[in-house]
């Protein structure tokens, strides 16, 4: 039953990356556009994402509680040192959230407008940030569980070269996956040709900060290199997210939409896989050298038992009716 | 700010917070099934504008509810990581389904906002639905959750260790029942009358009265029920937390000396350095009644309990006092409705009667909230009951004070935003339900 278990929690964070981080990227996208684009681009968002947005933040929860029922020590672990990033996360979380519905429900379109989409926009961008510099700091290996004074214990272990640049590098993905999905969510040919434009200008700034994050993995000694090219999961998953790329373009420049998402999901779906695999199934990397597994910090028997079961059974009862959601509200060709 | 303090204070906002949003996402719901099946079945336009700006309310509370329920599921490591190092393996089985019902939730919800002319009528009826009965069981099972820290079960506590851990049980203990039952009648009561007072103001303000006469009579009707169903959920509640944590008990009737027969203290000023209380009224014998269903039957004072282990006496008892007076206000006026709808009589000419309503509409919220402050202050100073204290659950990490301010702001603004929302929504009645229809959306 673990190995469910762990299926599941990679299932969950693999998938709020992929409709959450796309939902935070239409907000990233919204704050690159140009004034006069906005109220277009909102337009088109929220026919896009309306029906599946609460829906798309529901995997962050599912893995939240995967970890602190069935790998506790891991959960508690975060909490405590990455407190910080993880807080400020959660306010955009907070901010964008209501923000965004606020924005569609207020009765009267007035000034208040001006301000919901300031906050959706900037909390966007600070949510994706804040969620690549956790996901890079759980791996960088500068949480420091021994620490005694606070900026060794509370601040350094997310506020590095390497989280940092993960950051911008998710804040990138995001706004990718975004403007891929709206490409295929607007059937004016003015605003196919800007989601492109943002889909290259987002790919290009997508490679600049994945490069910068090798270079800031060198800085601070990371075998990043070692994990991705040394193992041929990395390898082929590099390779492959790179064949992809360059289908990636070739495709936008044709415009073909229903192929492009997929091929946008498995590219980020690849690069996840290839930065994860070599330490998987370590979750956390310590300072001291020690990791944290999945394997060895899982709960009791029975509480991995009953938790594998209620998630089989969960995912018999979301995943059709998920799919439905989807199928049902997906933009038809006209 | 003491960093202990600050961390239960702001923990004590974000559930106080989450509790309303929540509550009014899982009721409302119905209210909105129920007219929207009446517009399904009589076609009156009125219905269908109804549904359509109840669900705008459900949009926007679900939202608030959603986001600060996600920010609770990381808030229990913030600030209690020790505690769920130890117990989110063992009470974690409702979270764990409560994920499942929350997802069902938001994809109903999606379906129903957006299904207005894009599904079968009958399935986006019951999409509505499945939003009303998920949301319900999310709330009873993150009920279940809180009620094993009241009553905790399903594992054996070995010099300090948890072991024979057994989820299911854990999840079934002594508490879940009276308390998941005491939340929900709580939650049906205070979103009702919230809902009904609002509906009602309109309606002596003459505003689309007929709109606002229809909204009321739904909203009554739940509320009413619930609020006299209250009492007995309540009973039950008294005689199971006499039997379990009887120091709780005690706290909230201020009973400082054992006594036999003990009466029923109403109202009072405590004193807890002298231990007294003084100017309440006593009533011989009722308390004995209450907790244990006999006139004669000693109840446990906290004379019995050790001094370390009692909770703070005069918030528990006030908080006490609150609940069971407006749950009692709330309970006359239902019956007061119950017996003008049998005479038949029409409701626009007992303005009085509305008038109770508009003045409930903050109360039954006060009440809900008191009843929480009573189950968790009442608990103090456990976290689990019995095997942790809440002070050695504590984050490390110092400085949660400023947490406290900031997680404070953000709540406060959020409800001022959306009450704001709301005024707006009411005020824009006229303008979206009565002109042109294809204009509301």
């Amino acid at each position: 039953m673990k190995e469910v278990v762990i299926t599941f929690l990679c299932m969950a964070i693999l998938l709020y990356f992929l409709l959450g981080g796309a939902d935070f990227g239409a907000g990233i996208i919204e704050l690159f556009t140009s004034t006069k684009n906005r109220s277009r681009t909102r337009k088109t968002m929220y026919h896009a994402i309306g029906p599946v947005w609460e829906a798309n933040h529901m995997w962050l929860i599912i893995a939240i509680v995967i970890l602190f029922v069935g790998f506790p020590f891991i959960y508690t672990t975060m909490s405590v040192y990455l407190h910080i990033p993880l807080a400020i996360m959660l306010i955009g979380i907070i901010a964008r959230g209501t923000a965004f519905v606020f924005r569609h429900y207020d009765a009267v379109k007035d000034d208040m407008q001006w301000l919901y989409n300031r906050i959706f926009r900037y909390s966007s961008f600070v949510t994706a940030l804040f969620l690549g510099i956790i996901a890079g700091s759980l791996i960088s290996g500068h949480i420091d569980s021994q620490a005694t004074d606070f900026y060794t214990a509370y601040i350094s272990g997310w506020l590095n070269w390497f989280s940092v640049a993960v950051g911008f590098f998710t804040v990138s993905l995001c706004g990718f996956l975004a403007a891929i999905y709206l490409i295929g969510e607007t059937t004016e040919a003015h605003d196919k040709r800007r989601f492109i434009k943002k889909a290259k200008f987002m790919n290009v700034a997508a490679v600049v900060f994945g490069a910068m994050v090798f270079i800031a993995a060198q800085r601070d000694k990371i075998p990043l290199i070692d994990w991705v090219f040394k193992s041929n999961v990395g390898l082929s998953a590099i390779i492959l997210a790179s064949i992809s790329l360059v289908l990636l373009w070739y495709l936008l420049i044709k415009g073909k939409t229903k192929v492009l998402r997929i091929l946008a999901g498995f590219q980020v779906t690849m690069i996840l896989l290839a930065i994860s695999y070599a330490h998987f199934p370590n979750f956390i990397r310590l300072k001291s050298g020690d990791a944290i597994s999945l394997l060895e910090t899982a709960g009791p028997e029975k509480t991995i038992y009953s938790l594998g079961l209620a998630l089989l059974l969960g995912s018999i009862l979301i995943l059709p009716f998920l799919g439905y959601l989807f199928y049902k509200f997906q933009k038809k060709e006209e | 700010m003491d960093d202990f303090i600050a961390a239960r204070s702001q923990m004590a906002l974000s559930l106080g917070f989450h509790i309303i949003f929540s509550c009014i996402g899982m009721v409302m719901p119905f209210f909105m099934a129920v007219s929207h099946y009446k517009w399904l079945k009589t076609n009156d336009e009125v219905y269908k504008n109804l549904t359509k700006a109840w669900s705008k309310g459900v949009a926007i509370f679900f939202a608030t509810g959603a986001v600060s329920g996600t920010m609770l599921s990381f808030e229990l490591g913030l600030l209690w990581p020790k505690f769920m190092d130890h117990a989110g393996p063992i009470f974690g089985m409702p979270f764990s389904l409560e994920g499942t019902a929350f997802f069902i939730e938001a994809i109903a919800l999606g379906f129903f906002l957006y299904g207005w002319n894009k599904l079968n009528k009958w399935f986006h009826w019951f999409t509505g639905m499945v939003v009303g009965v998920s949301g319900l069981a999310s709330g009873i099972l993150v009920v279940a959750a809180n009620a094993w820290m009241n009553s905790p079960a399903g594992f054996d506590f070995v010099n300090g260790q948890y072991l024979n851990i057994d989820p299911i049980q854990a999840m079934f203990n002594k508490a879940w029942f009276s308390q998941a039952l005491h939340m929900c009648l709580a939650a049906f009561t205070a979103t009702g009358f919230a809902v009904a007072g609002v509906h009602a103001l309109m309606i002596l303000r003459n505003r689309n009265a007929y709109f606002h006469l229809k909204a009321f009579k739904i909203a009554a009707v739940f509320a009413c029920i619930a609020a006299v169903l209250q009492p007995l959920s309540g009973d039950i509640s008294a005689k199971d937390v006499a039997k379990r944590q009887p120091a709780k008990l005690a706290a909230m009737e201020a009973l400082y000396k054992t006594e036999k027969p003990a009466p029923l203290l109403i109202g009072g000023i405590v004193n807890e350095k002298d231990k007294t209380v003084t100017g309440a009224i006593k009533i011989p014998g009722a308390l004995s009644f209450l907790a244990h269903g006999d006139f004669k039957a000693e109840v446990k004072g906290l004379d019995q309990i050790p001094e370390n282990e009692h909770p703070p006496v005069a918030i528990t008892h006030y908080a006490f006092q609150i609940m069971v007076g407006i749950g009692t206000l709330l309970l006359l006026i239902s019956l007061t409705y119950f017996f003008i709808l049998f005479k038949k009589k029409p409701l626009t000419e007992k303005r009085w009667l509305l008038k109770l309503f508009v003045l409930a509409i903050p109360l039954g919220y006060l009440a809900l909230e008191a009843g929480w402050v009573v189950t968790e202050v009442g608990r103090q100073p456990w976290i689990i009951y019995g095997i942790m204290h809440t002070k050695d659950a504590v984050t490390p990490m110092p400085g949660i004070a400023y947490s406290f301010y900031i997680f404070s702001a953000i709540y406060i603004s959020l409800s001022i935003i959306v009450t704001f929302l709301l005024y707006r929504q009411i005020k824009m009645v006229p303008v979206l339900y009565h002109k042109d229809e294809s204009n509301s959306n």
